[in-house]
């Protein structure tokens, strides 16, 4: 591609700008003919356009694929990269879909375009290997996403989640454009690949350990690892469903993939190592830290809850914890086995916060009663909700259970002498504590009778094929594990 | 013929689950010709075996090509005894539930998903696969419990849940670590056996694997969750525990620790063999001083599992084949004695304080359950003529040239198990003959009923042909032993 060939830079980006232009749309059309309409009418039609423009842009994404990398690393083609922002529009859409039978906002058309916003944040991040434009993209989500989840006014708590959200988040933020700032001054560029070369000749300098942790920070508050988890309970249970599914899933998929493609491919040199009793400064140390005290903060914190969204924050908190001994993982191994880990668990949580949201429409309060004879009450929500919590509890045969078994035996790998090992054993450890919350919401689910007084549930259409769709999902993709990366496999060759 | 067994069991387990709503009362049916099915299509696929015990593949393609795991399925003749006691204990456990009402669809359901897992564990030749099905069953297990079960069913379900979950994650990382150690992209148990590792891998991981095992196979001090679930559990469950789950632990332990990492039976066997022993004896004491009828049986089978496991850590010809023999032959007896107490005992009584057992003349009221239970007893002691005298006799006679001790142990833990035996036969049946007639009970004990009759009959008679001619089924394990698989095993402990 040559600096300045326009069409070509239009093609890159047609996935974005399609996105780009839709956000405008929705608001645009909500505001001219929105008036006197009910809000449950505006939401459904808005949520049908954004539905219909994100399938547009997936075509776009194969009718017009990119044809190779933008000038300064601003925009890359890996083998991943197209299948990332395939995965990225379809955990969008599937959250999207939670939208269509509620009514929490009358700001209908401020909500879609928000979320087109964040997604095509997200879809920027994991498209590009320049720290600039990381930043730029990583900010262009989580803005929309402090936004997103101050629009549930049902809840009074919504606001203050967002401000806390918004807190954490701006800090984490000026942490990484520090720890970038840094690495910029020290080996003088923001490319990935040049940034390589260059840092392995500085591996002594402390100011580049200052730097690395700082920039590790910002992306650890996007994955809500411990300790920059402390606004994920809390955003967690007041978000309106659809952002807090969002939240769960894309923004965690592309979180790990740009800390992924950081450290591996920009950082490789520094990896250290994080055996048993054999630390050597690197990122691998900071990681084996961080994975350790978000499997064990997650797992032990989830064990007390009262409310399922907070319960089901914490534990997405131990499944980042998982996901980073992933990353720590040979890059071969690593980012095919996150990548699927990353994306079942986006699709089982966004199912959890279908069926959560669900009972939230029926006024139903957020607590473990409210599921107390969902078997009766609705037996398709409770077969979906019975798959989604195994799924992530990790019992095979659902997707959950691969995701981990391929970051374990990842992480293993790394070394040839089984050196990560006993992160493996930490984790298979703590998962057998998360089998006792996880059965825990089971529970009132399939074994208490339901309330002489309680009602059968009618979850609306859209919803419950949603959610069907997403448990079928991942039974498909747990007892065939390869339509995932055959699916991969057919991208890349496109 | 074979792998039919477990898919004709998990599309049962659907239709059940379907015909939950609309019509509960086919489920039963539905139950009943599949596990019949699996059965019949245990024995005929059975003879497709080469030279009586061979392997035999029955599926091989690939599954995971990320990781080189393949969707394998095979047999030799110790699967296809196990196949066998899993239909037979899934077809009496149906009859014996035949009075279940209570979300009948469901509970079929989740029963027949539990067997399919079951044949599925003992038809995998690929450890992955092998892996997922054992894991499949914790699931099943825990609602079972959980919904239809009795005494604190909650705590007893969760308890299963954690020991089982435990357990196979200890498995887990045996396995990871196996498989990253021996190299070569595959789980695949023919490659994994023929690459020895070293001796000190070996040694770790026949440690960890065995102890993840020993879990599910109520090895002492790691029992406690069987009595408690089993007592938790409704009658059809506890007879799948103990009849076919507990087995699960046993195979695994042989299949995978044993045929994998025979070096580290060396390092190992003193310890587990201990363990063993002090089982054998604990479970018989405590079985002795039990107030409960169910906890009885729950502490037999502790004791009764602790022979299975002296017979695998001696390694010998003898021993392992009176394992396998043993996980047959406990299976049917604990299924039955388990079918007495739980259907037609505590249906009938509401009871199963022995104290209170004992002021019904049971024996004068329900003949039929007092002769089953008598029988069923006398197998428990390992009687001659039925299957476990055969399974007892082997066990301690190939274990007696490794550990002298822990097998006299067992022997006093044989006769502590006649005394608890028939302290519960004395108790429960025969009791208050002479004391001052007890009042009638105010409504007659509904009769046993015909699926009564016929799971009893089908248990006592798998015992006692078992038990006459083992032959029956020594003909399929001996040729088993003498495969490639175990051909580091029989060099290292010389047979």
């Amino acid at each position: 591609m040559t600096p300045l060939d326009y069409g070509e830079l239009l093609r890159t980006f047609s996935t974005e700008l399609v996105l780009l232009f839709l956000a405008g749309l929705v608001l645009f059309l909500d505001l001219r003919r929105g008036l006197g309409e009910t809000v449950a009418c505006r939401t459904r039609r808005a949520t049908g356009l954004t539905a219909v423009g994100l399938v547009f842009a997936g075509i776009t994404l194969f009718a017009f694929p990119p044809l190779g990398d933008a000038p300064g690393g601003t925009f890359v083609l890996r083998s991943l990269t197209l299948w990332l922002k395939a995965a990225l529009l379809i955990l969008s859409f599937t959250s999207l879909l939670l939208l269509a039978d509620t009514e929490f906002t009358p700001h209908v058309g401020e909500f879609c375009a928000l979320f087109l916003l964040a997604t095509e944040g997200l879809l920027l991040m994991v498209g590009t290997e320049n720290l600039l434009m990381l930043f730029i993209a990583l900010e262009l989500s989580s803005l929309s996403l402090y936004g997103l989840t101050a629009l549930n006014q049902r809840l009074r708590t919504s606001t203050e989640a967002a401000l806390k959200y918004f807190f954490v988040g701006s800090t984490a933020a000026a942490f990484t454009l520090f720890g970038i700032s840094l690495l910029y001054g020290l080996t003088g560029t923001i490319q990935f690949s040049t940034l390589a070369t260059r840092a392995s000749a500085l591996t002594g300098d402390p100011l580049l350990w200052l730097a690395l942790a700082l920039t590790i920070a910002g992306f650890g508050f996007k994955i809500a690892a411990v300790p920059f988890h402390a606004w994920a309970p809390d955003v967690y249970q007041a978000a309106p469903g659809p952002v807090a599914a969002l939240v769960a899933s894309g923004s965690k998929l592309a979180g790990f993939f740009v800390l992924l493609r950081l450290l591996q491919t920009g950082l490789g040199p520094l990896a250290g190592s994080a055996g048993w009793l054999q630390f050597t400064s690197g990122w691998l140390p900071v990681l084996a830290v961080l994975a350790l005290t978000s499997m064990l903060v997650g797992n032990l914190a989830a064990l007390a809850q009262t409310s399922l969204r907070r319960l089901v924050a914490w534990s997405a908190i131990a499944q980042a914890g998982y996901a980073l001994i992933g990353l720590m993982g040979t890059p071969e191994a690593g980012e095919p086995a996150l990548l699927y880990f990353a994306f079942t668990y986006g699709l089982a949580v966004i199912g959890v916060f279908g069926v959560l949201g669900v009972l939230e429409t029926s006024g139903e309060p957020d607590r473990f009663e409210s599921l107390t004879g969902l078997w009766r009450r609705s037996p398709a929500l409770a077969i979906c909700l019975t798959t989604f919590v195994l799924s992530l509890a990790g019992i095979p045969p659902l997707a959950g259970f691969f995701g981990k078994l391929f970051l374990f035996i990842a992480a293993a790998r790394r070394g040839g002498s089984l050196e990560l090992l006993w992160l493996v054993v930490v984790a298979l450890g703590l998962s057998v504590v998360s089998l006792y919350y996880y059965l825990r919401i089971l529970k009132p689910v399939l074994v208490a009778d339901p309330a002489t007084d309680s009602r059968p549930l009618n979850p609306p259409p859209v919803t419950l094929l949603t959610l069907i769709t997403l448990a079928a999902a991942l039974l498909i993709l747990g007892c065939v594990p390869q339509l995932l990366f055959l699916g991969m496999a057919w991208l890349s060759k496109q | 013929m074979l792998a039919w067994t477990l898919y004709l069991s998990f599309a049962a387990a659907l239709a059940s689950f379907g015909a939950a709503r609309c019509c509960p009362a086919l489920s039963r049916w539905i139950a009943l010709l599949s596990s019949l099915g699996g059965l019949t299509l245990g024995i005929a696929g059975a003879w497709a075996l080469p030279s009586g015990g061979g392997l035999l593949t029955l599926v091989k393609v690939p599954w995971i090509p990320l990781l080189g795991a393949e969707y394998h399925l095979a047999a030799d003749g110790i699967s296809v005894v196990l196949v066998w006691l899993t239909g037979l204990a899934a077809t009496a456990g149906v009859l014996f539930s035949w009075n279940v009402s209570h979300r009948a669809g469901e509970f079929f359901g989740w029963y027949l998903t539990l067997v399919g897992a079951v044949y599925g564990v003992f038809l995998s030749w690929d450890l992955l696969l092998f892996f997922v099905f054992y894991e499949i069953a914790i699931v099943p297990k825990y609602f079972l419990i959980a919904i239809w079960g009795s005494t604190r069913r909650e705590y007893g379900a969760m308890k299963l849940a954690l020991y089982s979950f435990a357990g196979s994650a200890a498995v887990l990382i045996g396995l990871i670590a196996a498989y990253l150690l021996v190299g070569g992209n595959t789980f695949d148990l023919t490659h994994l056996s023929t690459r020895p590792l070293s001796e000190a891998s070996q040694s770790w991981l026949f440690g960890l694997i065995f102890l993840g095992f020993a879990v599910l196979a109520g090895l002492w001090p790691f029992h406690t969750w069987a009595p408690t679930g089993h007592v938790a559990a409704p009658t059809a469950a506890s007879m799948l525990l103990a009849g076919v789950i507990m087995k699960l632990g046993a195979y695994g332990c042989l299949r995978v620790a044993l045929t994998l990492f025979p070096a580290g039976l060396a390092a190992w066997a003193g310890v587990f063999g201990a363990l063993a022993g002090i089982g054998i004896l604990w479970g018989a004491l405590v079985a002795l001083r039990q107030t409960d009828f169910k906890f009885v049986i729950g502490y037999s089978s502790v004791s009764h599992m602790g022979f299975v496991m002296l017979g695998l850590v001696a390694g010998t010809s003898l021993g392992l084949s009176g394992a396998v023999f043993q996980m047959f032959s406990h299976g049917i007896i604990a299924g039955l004695l388990f079918a007495v107490v739980g259907r037609m005992v505590y249906d009938r009584c509401h009871t199963r304080n022995l104290d209170e057992l004992s002021q019904q003349r049971l024996a004068h009221v329900l003949p039929f359950t007092a002769i089953t239970f008598t029988l069923a007893g006398l197998a428990s002691m390992g009687l001659p003529g039925f299957s476990g005298f055969v399974a007892e006799l082997q066990v301690l006679t190939g274990a007696w040239t490794r550990f002298p001790v822990w097998v006299a142990i067992a022997g006093i833990g044989l006769i502590v198990g006649v005394a608890y035996t028939l302290r519960v036969i004395q108790l429960v049946f025969f009791s208050g003959e002479t004391t001052v007639p007890s009042p009638a009970p105010s409504e007659p004990l509904e009769p046993i009923s015909l699926p009564e009759k016929l799971g009893a009959g089908m248990l006592l008679t798998a015992t006692l042909v078992v038990g006459l001619y083992p032959r029956l089924l020594l003909d399929w394990i001996l040729p088993a032993l003498q495969t490639p698989l175990f051909a580091e095993l029989r060099r290292r402990t010389g047979w």
